[in-house]
């Protein structure tokens, strides 16, 4: 059986034609292919690795900004509590210096109304006196020097009118 | 399945009467049938055509110690002898008239199978390479021979990165992505049954053992100290030393021997496998029609799977001789604990 003896032939042939195209495949096939096989790889480990940075960036970023947007919603409600604590000071105080100043007005008119009402009473007086003078004038000038009575009732007037007076 | 079986059973009454005419009444040579298609020849025998055989004839090439060399085309052998050289009729090769065997360079049917299977290689891959070359593979996923080359080419990668090691796999990286991809080319080529496949090169002994002592070479030329150390004076104790040596060149050289059998052992086994099946039909033609009906469905159907268990048979001894040798290649560069 000649199926276990090697052909001289085959063997010759097989050198050659297995060497020829294995120095092509080796200076130009392989290499090419596996090395940019493996650049590729190469560039996708280092894209996912640089994807998953960005990744935990974007999460610090938006923890930050959630940490950032919690921030100015406690100072915005400092804020307004400090900004309504001071409007109800102000009210409270605009309140109080309005309540003086009237209180104020009430007693300058006060006195005023005072002052006006002894005044026109001084005047009254004054008048009521005149009046009573004019009267006493013309009731004197009628029976003054008549009788002994006469003269009695204009002091005893006389008495009664500076009387109130003390 | 209701369906499957009627089909089977419309196959077991196809034949019969009408081949019955046909039916030869020599017995058919099976080893003959089966050798003629797994041996090599100087001829390629496409088929019978009436009664003719159809076959391409090929150069012949000798050199006789005598008259020197001679190159003429093989179907100048068919009737006898030409130019002093015929055919021996037991061994199948060409021979003087005095029986000697002349240098013999002929490009046989093997040869030329090799010859197409190597340039197939050859454009398949450079074409892969130019791809490679012409695109940005950083932009563009591969497409078309790329994508089919690429998960083949970094399978075998990535094994000799396993097998040799980071330092220097890529040294080694072409030549077992060659092997790879010629023993799967040829195997799968040799599956085909008709022209530019059919030849049985991986099943050659002759093509096996150049691979192998590839291996071999590789491994023994590039070895370094640590390796040569282990066969020649490995840390064994002293009563061991003077046979361990022994043990080792014993092994080393069985290497590529196991390499050379198995690949050729399984390549030929499973072609003659299929050819025993589809022999069986030819067999069956004189046992009547039920019988050779009957028997033609069944070797069918085993001829189908027998088929199929030779592609998957085609890539696991590919694999298997591949890794192999980057398994030797990665022991031959040990540097040492």
């Amino acid at each position: 059986m000649n199926l276990v003896t090697p052909d001289s032939g085959l063997l010759f042939w097989m050198v050659i034609i297995f060497g020829i195209v294995f120095f092509i495949l080796w200076k130009f096939g392989f290499p090419i292919i596996t090395d940019m096989v493996e650049k590729r790889s190469a560039h996708i480990d280092e894209s996912l690795k640089l994807a998953q940075e960005a990744e935990k960036r974007m999460q610090d970023l938006a923890r930050e900004q959630a940490e950032l947007i919690e921030k100015t919603r406690l100072e915005q409600n400092r804020i307004l509590k400090e900004a309504t604590q001071s409007r109800a000071a102000i009210i409270a105080k605009a309140e109080k210096e309005a309540a003086q100043r009237a209180d104020k007005l009430l007693e300058k008119a006060r006195t005023e109304i005072a002052a006006e009402k002894e005044s026109a009473l001084r005047d009254i007086r004054l008048e009521v006196a005149r009046l009573s003078v004019g009267i006493a004038e013309k009731v004197i000038r009628k029976d003054l020097s008549t009788d002994e009575a006469q003269m009695q009732y204009l002091d005893r007037l006389v008495d009664e009118v500076a009387a109130p007076k003390d | 399945m209701r369906k499957f079986w009627y089909i089977v059973i419309c196959l077991l009454m196809l034949p019969g009467p009408a081949l019955r005419a046909q039916e030869a009444e020599e017995d058919i040579d099976v080893p003959g049938v089966i050798f003629g298609h797994i041996g090599d020849s100087y001829e390629w025998h496409i088929t019978d055509w009436g009664g003719k055989s159809i076959a391409i004839p090929l150069p012949v090439i000798v050199r006789s110690k005598t008259t020197g060399w001679h190159v003429f085309s093989s179907h100048h052998l068919e009737h006898g002898a030409y130019q002093g050289f015929h055919i021996d009729a037991d061994s199948g090769k060409i021979v003087e008239s005095d029986g000697t065997r002349p240098f013999d360079i002929s490009i046989t049917k093997n040869v030329l199978s090799l010859m197409m299977s190597c340039a197939l290689l050859l454009l398949i891959v450079l074409l892969t390479a130019r791809w490679y070359r012409r695109h940005d593979a950083l932009k563009e996923a591969p497409r078309g021979i790329a994508a089919f080359m690429e998960p083949l080419v970094m399978m075998v990668h990535d094994m000799a990165r396993e097998n040799i090691g980071e330092e220097d796999y890529r040294r080694y990286s072409p030549f077992l992505c060659m092997v790879f991809l010629f023993i799967l080319l040829n195997n799968f080529l040799g599956i085909v049954p008709f022209f530019p496949g059919g030849a049985n090169l991986t099943g050659n002994i002759a093509v096996t053992m150049v691979l192998a002592l590839c291996t071999f070479f590789t491994v023994n030329l590039f070895g370094t100290k640590h390796y040569y150390k282990d066969i020649f004076n490995p840390d064994v104790p002293g009563f061991l030393k003077p046979i361990m040596p022994v043990i080792e060149v014993f092994s080393a050289l069985m290497k590529p021997l196991s390499l050379t059998v198995r690949l050729f052992a399984n390549m030929l086994a499973g072609h003659i496998m299929i050819l025993s099946i589809v022999c069986v039909i030819f067999i069956m033609a004189k046992y009547g029609p039920l019988l050779f009906g009957s028997m033609s469905v069944v070797s069918v159907l085993f001829g189908v799977f027998l088929d199929m268990l030779e592609c998957l048979v085609a890539f696991i001894q590919a694999y298997v001789f591949t890794m192999l040798s980057s398994i030797y290649i990665g022991l031959s560069r040990q540097h040492g604990e």
